[in-house]
């Protein structure tokens, strides 16, 4: 028979035991989410979603590779789509992070008829009327947008660097662009609202394609809409004539992301490269990949290190 | 029949009739890049065919040739002219050239080939020379098949420059590609209905002109 100290030593035994259990329960619940998860999942994990273009593709790859470098885990989801297919998944959080375009975004898929023009204006309203499950990060400087664009010839002849300047010049100049550029309230309506422009002829061309770019070339147009980042404004030797009264609206890199997804390290992680992103930065970028056929994470992990980011 | 008003709510305007943009003046482009891609390829390819067909020599070759020509795109053939040739007159031209150059080609050297040899050795036997025999007799006895051939280029054609407008050149398709564009479907419908109208009107003039052409007795033949 046991003596009745040693049954309570047992009894105090196990009490302590279970205690002692029930204290590592509630100390693991609370450093991890997942206790077999390993070491980096404590910093998070992130579903990576691009649209179907290069560039975009590219922006995404250049966010993961960072992360990954930050011990996020990082899953990619690349190459989905345009955006009316890849916004819903990001609302209902089926992915976490996409490279996105702040007036694009905005007037797409947020408020399509808003008329919000400056890099402030459209993140402002973005910031009112994102649905709660969504935000967007710190825009960069970059910009993906329609320019007015004319060779570097002709900049350096009559020393342009803005749209704003081609006012004595644009009644003698011919200027191309997509057939609804004719019609739209930021092509020729903008151009001579916002800058008193009124060109000599308008030349319906394609969206910056190459029917636009050989016609710049040729002389057929002295001035036509191209996109900030397309590669032949390199190869072609084109400026983009800077906007600063926002005839186009703000189309600035940004990262939108799926609030519940993301911590202080992955929005910080985010904005340092967004704060390092420029449109000529971008466009070398674009040229690497889409002329050069470069691949994504060789040019990517190239422009991170010359950044001194991580990756 | 959402086409059809949609073209005649458009056509009906009156708007449409007036200025450098109005129908008067897109449809006399469009008749003159039709007309000008139609004569430099029947200038090439009438010639080559009759020659052919009276000669048989490189027939096969050149035959083949003109049908595996007709795949090339029409399109796609203007884009590169666009990106090597920059804006002349050329860059439209030689793709609707390049269209039109096969039905004419194969018609003219199928028609010539196809005239009875006895004919051929009786106008010999008459004491006329191959020229002669060519002219007065394999040609005219050929004239069906020609104006075949032409006036299934010429329809081609009139249907195929429309993509000029890709270009920035002016004619009917300005109405079909600008209003895609710009998501003004009543200018597509319009623009279309012109186009069917202008290739309707090419036939008829085509039947008019193998009356001139055709010799009485072969369309009494044709006929029967």
């Amino acid at each position: 028979m046991l003596t009745t100290p040693s049954l309570r030593r047992l009894a105090a035994a196990g009490l302590a035991l279970a205690a002692g259990l029930t204290l590592a329960a509630c100390s693991s619940s609370s450093t991890s989410s997942n206790p077999l998860g390993g070491g980096p999942a404590s910093k998070g994990s992130v579903v990576i979603g691009s649209a179907n273009f290069p560039e975009n593709e590219l922006l995404a790859e250049i966010y993961a590779l960072a992360l990954q470098a930050k011990g996020v885990k990082v899953t990619d989801k690349f190459n989905i789509g345009a955006r009316e297919v890849y916004y819903p998944e990001i609302a209902k959080g089926a992915i976490t992070i996409i490279p996105e375009y702040n007036g694009a975004l905005l007037t797409t898929s947020v408020d399509t008829t808003s008329t919000a023009a400056s890099t402030s204006q459209v993140d402002a309203a973005l910031d009112a009327k994102l649905p709660s499950t969504l935000e967007i990060l710190n825009p960069s400087s970059a910009q993906d947008k329609d320019s007015v664009t004319v060779t570097q010839a002709f900049a350096k002849a009559h020393h342009l660097t803005s749209i704003a300047q081609l006012k004595p010049l644009a009644k003698t100049m011919s200027i191309g662009g997509p057939p609804e550029f004719k019609t739209r309230t930021d092509g020729l309506i903008g151009l001579a609202k916002n800058y008193g422009l009124h060109f000599k002829a308008f030349v319906p061309l394609d969206e910056s394609g190459p029917i636009t770019l050989a016609a710049l070339q040729d002389g057929k147009v002295q001035a036509a809409d191209v996109f900030t980042t397309t590669p032949q404004i390199i190869t072609d030797h084109l400026v983009a004539l800077a906007d600063p009264k926002f005839n186009f609206a703000a189309q600035n890199v940004v990262p939108l992301v799926y609030k519940k997804g993301v911590n202080s390290l992955i929005i910080n992680t985010l904005n340092a490269i967004s704060a390092k992103l420029t449109t000529a930065g971008l466009l070398a970028m674009d040229k690497a990949v889409i002329l050069d056929h470069a691949s994504y994470s060789t040019v990517a992990t190239g422009w991170l290190k010359s950044e001194g980011l991580p990756y | 029949m959402t086409f059809l008003s949609f073209a005649w709510t458009w056509l009906t305007s009156r708007q449409q009739w007036h200025g450098a943009d109005g129908i008067p003046i897109r449809l006399l482009q469009h008749l003159g890049y039709s007309g000008l891609a139609l004569l430099v390829a029947g200038l090439i390819a009438l010639p080559l065919g009759v020659a052919i067909g009276h000669t048989g020599r490189g027939a096969f070759a050149i035959v083949s040739l003109a049908n595996i020509w007709r795949a090339i795109p029409t399109l796609g053939l203007l884009i590169m002219m666009v990106v090597y040739l920059g804006f002349s007159p050329l860059t439209w031209l030689i793709p609707l050239v390049a269209l039109a150059i096969p039905p004419i080609l194969v018609n003219a050297y199928e028609g010539v080939l196809g005239v009875d040899p006895d004919l051929i050795d009786a106008a010999s036997g008459m004491g006329m020379t191959g020229w002669q025999v060519l002219r007065r007799v394999e040609i005219p006895v050929a004239m069906p098949l020609i104006m075949l051939g032409l006036r299934t280029a010429a329809i081609f054609i009139v249907a195929t420059a429309t993509i000029a407008a890709e270009i920035g050149t002016g004619g009917l398709g300005r109405y079909i590609i600008d209003g895609l564009a710009s998501n003004e479907y009543g200018q597509v419908a319009g623009g279309a209905a012109l186009v069917v109208l202008l290739a309707l009107l090419v036939q008829v003039v085509f039947v008019g002109l193998r009356r001139l052409v055709v010799p009485a007795g072969l369309r009494r033949a044709a006929r029967t």
